[in-house]
C-alpha cells in the first residue's frame, strides 16, 4: 500500500518509478504483480483521438467605449457569447459562415495557438454601460485576458468499432466506411487507454492532475453521457463506450502538435485532443487494472449504417484482434483501421513520464470520485406533459 | 528497368480485343492492371503499369494500343503526403484498398508505398488533416 503523499515524496526526490501503461504490461510478467506493485510507483496512459466535445472559453478584454457582445465570430466562425460582456465559448465542431466544412472552431483553437492572428467581429444591442454596437478588430491569444480549453466530454472509457453493412459508403465520425462490411474503423488507444486502465474509476477524478494538450491540465468534472453502467467484462473493463470526463485547462500554454483541427469527410469538423493521465499504483489492485493487455480489452461492432439510437451490433472483438488488421464480422475476413493516432499517444505517455520522473508533475487525490451508478438517459419526442399546462 | 502508367480509355467496340495479350506477346512487357472498368457494350477504362521491358518496347507498345483506336494518357496525378504534417492516426488507410497506406505494429507510423497507388484519390478526402493531395 502507497499513499498519494508517499509517491508524490518519491517524486519530489527524483526516486520515482514511472512506467508507461503498455510497458507494465511485460513488467508483470516479469516480476509478477506483488513484486511490481511494491516497485513501480506510477503508470502513465495516454490517448489521443478525435474528440467532438471540446471547445475553450475566451475573454476577450474590454474596448473604449466598452461592448457588451451578443454575437460574436472569429474567422467567421460564431461563437458562443451569451455569458458575460467580452467572454465567448468557441466549440470545435462549430462551422465557418463563409467556408463551410473547410474551417471551424477547432481550427479557430488550433490557428490561436499557433500565434496566429484571429479575425474577431461582434455585435451588440448597446446598453447605457456599454454604448458599442459593433467591433472589428484582429485579436491574438497573448492578447486574451484568459483563453482555457472548457471540453465537456473527452477520453471516452472504450468506444465501439464501426462497420457499414449497407451497398453504400457511408461518411462519419468513425472516418469513411466502405460498403459491404468493407473496413472496420476503431478509436481508442486500447491498454494505453486511461480510463481502460482505471475501469471503477478509483484514482481518475474530480481535480485529477493530468496531460492536456501538451501542458498541465485538470479532470473538471464527469464527462456528458458518462454511462459507468455500461456492460462490463469479468476484469472491469465495459464492453462498449462507458465513462467520460470533462477537462479544462490553460490554452494559452498548448501545443499544436497535441491539439489538432480535422475534418471528418461530409461529417463535419472535430478536433484530435492529446490527453495523458498518472495512475498512481496505490496496491496490488491498480497494479492489476493498469496491466491489462488490449487482448484482454473487448469492444462492440457497431452498424454505422443504420441510422437509429439502436444500431445493431455484431458481437465483441478484442484490440489485439483489430490491431492485428482484420477481424471477421459476419464470417467475413474485413481489414480495420484505426482514428486515434497511437504514435501519438505514446508520445504523451513517454512525456508525462519523463515529467514526473524529473519531479515536475506531482500526483492529485480526486477532490470527488466520478459516479459509478448513473443512468444515461435519452431524449425522448412528446407532447408537453398535461401537468406543465399553465 | 523503365515503368510507365498509363490511363487507357477506349471506345465499346474496342473492350473485346485481347489488348493486353498482344502486349505481353508482340512486345514483351508486363502487364499490372491497376484499376479497371469495363462493361462490355460500354466505353472502358483502365490504367495499367508497363514493366520489364526496355524504353524503346513501352512506347512501341503504346504506339500499337493507340494505332487499335485506344485513347491513352499518363497517368495524370500523383499522390503527395505531407509526412511533416500527419498525426498517423491511420484513418487515411480505412479506404486505401490497394495497400499503398499502411499503419501497423511495432511503430504505428504511417507508411505510404508510392509503387502500390492507383491515384484512386479515395485517400485525399479520408484523411481528417487533409494532408493527401492529388497533384498533377
Ligand atoms: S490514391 Fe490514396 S487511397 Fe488510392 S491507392 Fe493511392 S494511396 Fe491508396
Ligand atoms: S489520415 Fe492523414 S493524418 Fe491520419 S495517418 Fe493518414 S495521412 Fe496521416
Amino acid at each position: 500500500m502507497k499513499s498519494y503523499a508517499e509517491i508524490n515524496e518519491k517524486i519530489k526526490q527524483g526516486k520515482a518509478v514511472v512506467v508507461t501503461a503498455e510497458e507494465i504490461i511485460d513488467l508483470v510478467q516479469e516480476k509478477g504483480y506483488q513484486k511490481a506493485a511494491a516497485e513501480i510507483d506510477v503508470v502513465t496512459t495516454a490517448t489521443f483521438g478525435p474528440m467532438c466535445s471540446s471547445g475553450a472559453f475566451l475573454n476577450f478584454g474590454h474596448s473604449d467605449p466598452p461592448i457588451r457582445m451578443s454575437k460574436v465570430s472569429l474567422n467567421n466562425v460564431p461563437a458562443y457569447a451569451g455569458v458575460a460582456a467580452v467572454d465567448a465559448y468557441i466549440g470545435a465542431t462549430e462551422l465557418s459562415e463563409t467556408q463551410g466544412f473547410q474551417y471551424g472552431g477547432a481550427h479557430v483553437i488550433e490557428d490561436l495557438i499557433s500565434g496566429k492572428q484571429v479575425e474577431l467581429k461582434a455585435l451588440s444591442y448597446g446598453t447605457d454601460c456599454y454604448p458599442r454596437k459593433e467591433i472589428h478588430t484582429y485579436i491574438t491569444l497573448q492578447d486574451l485576458n484568459q483563453a482555457y480549453l472548457f471540453n465537456p466530454r473527452n477520453v471516452y472509457q472504450n468506444y465501439a468499432a464501426a462497420v457499414n453493412s449497407s451497398s453504400k459508403t457511408i461518411y462519419t465520425y468513425m472516418g469513411t466506411l466502405l460498403p459491404n462490411f468493407g473496413n472496420v474503423t476503431y478509436s481508442t488507444s486500447g491498454e494505453l487507454s486511461p480510463l481502460l486502465n482505471d475501469p471503477y474509476y478509483r484514482t481518475i477524478g474530480i481535480g485529477t492532475r493530468i496531460f492536456l494538450g501538451g501542458t498541465v491540465g485538470y479532470v473538471a468534472w464527469e464527462g456528458t453521457q458518462h454511462n459507468p453502467l455500461q456492460k462490463r467484462a469479468e476484469n472491469g473493463v465495459p464492453l462498449s463506450s462507458a465513462g467520460t470526463l470533462a477537462l479544462i485547462g490553460n490554452l494559452k500554454e498548448m501545443k499544436r502538435d497535441f491539439l489538432r483541427a480535422a475534418l471528418f469527410d461530409r461529417y463535419g469538423v472535430t478536433m484530435y485532443v492529446g490527453v495523458g493521465i498518472p495512475i498512481p499504483i496505490l496496491d496490488e489492485e491498480m497494479l492489476r487494472f493498469t496491466a491489462i493487455s488490449n487482448r484482454e480489452i473487448q469492444t462492440t461492432i457497431v452498424d454505422y449504417s443504420v441510422p437509429e439510437r439502436s444500431k445493431p451490433n455484431y458481437g465483441l472483438v478484442s484490440y489485439e484482434q483489430l490491431r492485428s488488421g482484420r477481424v471477421t464480422v459476419q464470417g467475413k475476413s474485413v481489414p480495420t483501421a484505426p482514428l486515434s493516432s497511437l504514435y501519438q499517444a505514446r508520445r504523451i505517455a513517454a512525456i508525462l513520464k519523463e515529467w514526473i520522473t524529473l519531479g515536475q508533475f506531482t500526483l492529485t487525490e480526486p477532490v470527488q470520485a466520478l459516479p459509478l451508478e448513473n443512468k444515461l438517459n435519452s431524449l425522448e419526442i412528446h407532447a408537453k406533459e398535461a401537468s406543465q399546462h399553465a | 528497368m523503365p515503368k510507365t502508367r498509363i490511363v487507357l480509355s477506349f471506345p465499346p467496340s474496342l473492350t473485346e480485343v485481347p489488348l493486353t495479350y498482344h502486349l505481353v506477346k508482340e512486345f514483351d512487357l508486363a502487364i499490372n492492371i491497376l484499376k479497371a472498368k469495363i462493361t462490355p457494350g460500354e466505353e472502358g477504362k483502365l490504367v495499367i503499369e508497363l514493366s520489364n521491358g526496355s524504353e524503346a518496347n513501352i512506347q512501341a507498345g503504346i504506339q500499337y494500343i493507340i494505332s487499335q483506336g485506344v485513347h491513352v494518357e499518363p497517368i495524370g496525378k500523383e499522390i503527395v503526403w505531407n509526412e511533416a504534417e500527419c498525426i498517423h492516426c491511420g484513418a487515411c488507410t480505412a479506404v486505401c484498398r490497394s495497400k499503398a497506406l499502411t499503419i501497423a505494429a511495432p511503430d504505428w507510423q504511417l507508411s505510404f508505398d508510392k509503387e502500390q497507388c492507383i491515384v484512386c484519390e479515395s485517400c485525399v478526402k479520408a484523411c481528417p488533416m487533409q494532408i493527401i493531395q492529388a497533384t498533377f
